[in-house]
């Protein structure tokens, strides 16, 4: 499917079959790596089908009653534990709430979880990344030692100790308050891996000829920083960035299932997820379905990142 | 590599203390009354105020509390919940459980996971090739929990009905298998695919080669040249898996009602049972800055490479 080998040759292979391919269409103009990039991801099926998942994803998030004739509000307990039935699709939960209808509108929350957490994950992690590998030696062993205190915690006890010391078992916090401690706790945990990728690639970006042209020609730290290193620091950022989305929406699930992540009266897949907990051993349905929207959309950002990471990394190819 | 393994040692010492003070911070710095609802329905006693005050330390700066704790950590003791039970002995009892779990786990994961990928890795593209890439990334997709979830289901009194759908108080190897694949089965695709990647890259390179130029059986190629060069990275992955797994496995035990760490950890945070939980999370962090060492070390017997950066 994503098979790197598969990918059309990289590299000067790839430069000469352009080449070829443009020949009749007027002057050659070098593409760039963006360029290439792009090309080759259209052309893969796998990508193409997952960005479609994610493009129904994010209309569903945005217009969620496009999708759903019911309200999220719905309920009918004379229905109650029903399974799945032309009436709705996925079945009724104890509260004789529609499934589908609940499914459809707990997607924005799952998303949002999901992209905040992102967002702030590669934005911190990054910026601390770049400065560490930037300025080495001292700044860089400190600020590497403390990525490795956050890193030494194992995700799903940290965030455990983070969301229950903020919010006492039993009690119920606003929704947005519990979005955010949410979010926040993903991104504190998760940081030190984006911190990691970017230094790395800082390291290596540094020693290139054009950062010293640049330094050389008396450019200012933040300007060689963020116009020169950071637009060629940022692909493999990128592709952790699209595969950690996925991830973070997994993760969102699963702090909910635990009963101390996003809950009641946010809707989200893994709150139905954790409604559920005490029934789906007799009516596995209520979990199952918010359970396989998690993983489409976890499965598409991860087969998008997978793409985005074979077209960008010349080595692969 | 003496100088390397001091540096990686030193390494560690603010990682641990930063790591356990932070955890310390986060679970006694609550803001709160640490008695609330300690006593039942009444408020508590002065004197067992005083006297819990006393023994935890309470009243002193949280700087001076986190170094009396690590103090008694040192000599062994672990501390008392406030109902008097040593934390030691709660760990003892649940500890091996949670690591025979995550023994499990790791062996599952190492045995299908190099498998598949060692294959697939000298087969090439191919069925099994694309076969293995879409179970990866599938897998990758899928929530532990809902793994666990599904797998109970499927094979538990409501399907097949091959396994109960909770484990005894002290499991058998037997029974903890389940229980390990739904735990192991993430890393299990990272297994495949990083050993499929290192195997292909390798396949290529020279010292490949020149195996075969000398006239070298087959076997001989893949088995010793191959093999150990492209194993080196799927070693470390597993070693500090088993780190991770130990702590990642409160949401499997939750599942097959595993009487483990995580369990003791879950109900230690809902009873707001500040030792334990402390004492839970610090050996757990141990453990998995342990086992980062060891890979490390490990990595530079490996690879004399990696001694000289």
């Amino acid at each position: 499917m994503t098979d790197p080998n598969l990918v059309g040759g990289g590299g000067a292979d790839a430069a000469q079959l352009s080449r070829v391919d443009d020949s009749g269409t007027g002057p050659q103009k070098p593409r760039s790596l963006w360029g290439d990039a792009w090309r080759q991801l259209r052309r893969k099926p796998a990508v193409v089908a997952s960005a479609v998942i994610i493009l129904v994803i994010v209309l569903i998030a945005i217009a969620p009653g496009l999708f759903s004739s019911r309200d999220a509000g719905f309920s009918d307990l004379t229905h109650a534990n029903e399974g799945p039935s032309g009436d709705a699709w996925f079945g009724y939960d104890n509260q004789g709430a529609d499934v589908y209808a609940r499914t459809i509108y707990g997607t924005r929350a799952s998303l949002l979880v999901g992209v905040f957490s992102t967002l702030l994950t590669v934005l911190f992690g990054s910026l601390v990344g770049i400065f560490a590998g930037y300025y080495g030696r001292f700044i860089d062993s400190l600020l590497s030692r403390f990525g490795d205190i956050f890193a030494g915690l194992p995700f799903v006890l940290g965030a455990i100790v983070i969301l229950t010391t903020f919010n006492a078992p039993g009690s119920n916090p606003g929704a947005v308050t519990i979005i955010v401690q949410v979010v926040c706790s993903i991104a504190v945990l998760s940081w030190p891996v984006a911190m990691r990728i970017m230094r790395s690639a800082t390291l290596v970006a540094k020693q290139l000829d054009y950062v010293k042209a640049a330094r050389g020609l008396g450019a200012s730290t933040p300007r060689i920083i963020f116009r020169h290193l950071l637009p060629n620091t940022i692909a493999p950022v990128l592709v952790y960035a699209t595969i950690a989305l996925g991830a973070f929406i997994g993760a969102e699930a699963t702090l909910a299932y635990l009963g101390i992540g996003v809950r009641a009266p946010v809707i989200s897949w893994g709150v139905m997820i954790s409604d559920s907990r005490d029934y789906f051993r007799a009516d596995p349905h209520m979990l199952l379905f918010p359970g396989a929207f998690v993983t489409l959309t976890v499965l598409a950002f991860v087969m998008l990142g997978d793409g985005i990471r074979d077209a960008l990394d010349p080595k692969s190819r | 590599m003496i100088r390397y393994v001091l540096r990686r040692l030193l390494q560690l010492i603010p990682v641990f203390f930063g790591t356990t003070f932070l955890i310390y911070v986060l679970v006694w710095a609550v803001p709160g009354d640490p008695f609330s609802g300690k006593c039942g329905q009444a408020a508590c006693p002065q004197a067992y105020i005083a006297q819990m005050t006393e023994k935890f330390n309470l009243d002193d700066n949280i700087f001076v509390q986190y170094f009396k704790y690590l103090g008694s950590l040192f000599t062994g003791d672990w501390g008392e919940t406030f109902n008097g039970t040593s934390v030691g002995e709660l760990i003892g009892t649940s500890y091996p459980i949670t690591l025979r779990l995550a023994v499990i786990a790791v062996v599952i994961e190492a045995l299908i996971g190099l498998t598949a990928g060692v294959l697939t890795g000298l087969r090439g593209k191919g069925f099994l090739d694309n076969l293995v890439l879409v179970s990866t990334t599938f897998l990758i997709s899928l929530p532990v929990f809902v793994t666990a979830i599904v797998l109970q289901l499927a094979l538990g009194s409501n399907g097949l009905g091959l396994i109960e759908a909770s484990v005894s108080d002290n499991p058998s190897v037997g029974e903890l298998i389940v229980p390990g694949i739904a735990l192991g089965s993430l890393s299990m695709a990272y297994v495949a695919r990083l050993s499929r990647t290192s195997i292909a890259e390798n396949r290529r390179a020279d010292y490949v080669r020149t195996a075969i130029a000398k006239g070298q059986p087959n076997s001989r190629v893949v088995g010793v040249h191959l093999l150990r060069n492209s194993v080196i990275p799927v070693l470390t992955f597993l070693g500090t898996d088993l780190g991770a797994l130990m702590g990642g496995a409160i949401v499997t035990e939750g599942v097959f009602n595993i009487n483990g760490l995580g369990g003791l950890i879950f109900r230690g945070i809902q009873n707001r049972e500040s030792a334990t939980v402390v004492g839970v999370v610090v050996l757990l962090v141990l453990v998995y800055l342990l086992m980062s060492l060891i890979v490390d070390l490990l990595y530079a017997v490996l690879d004399p490479r990696i001694r000289y950066d």
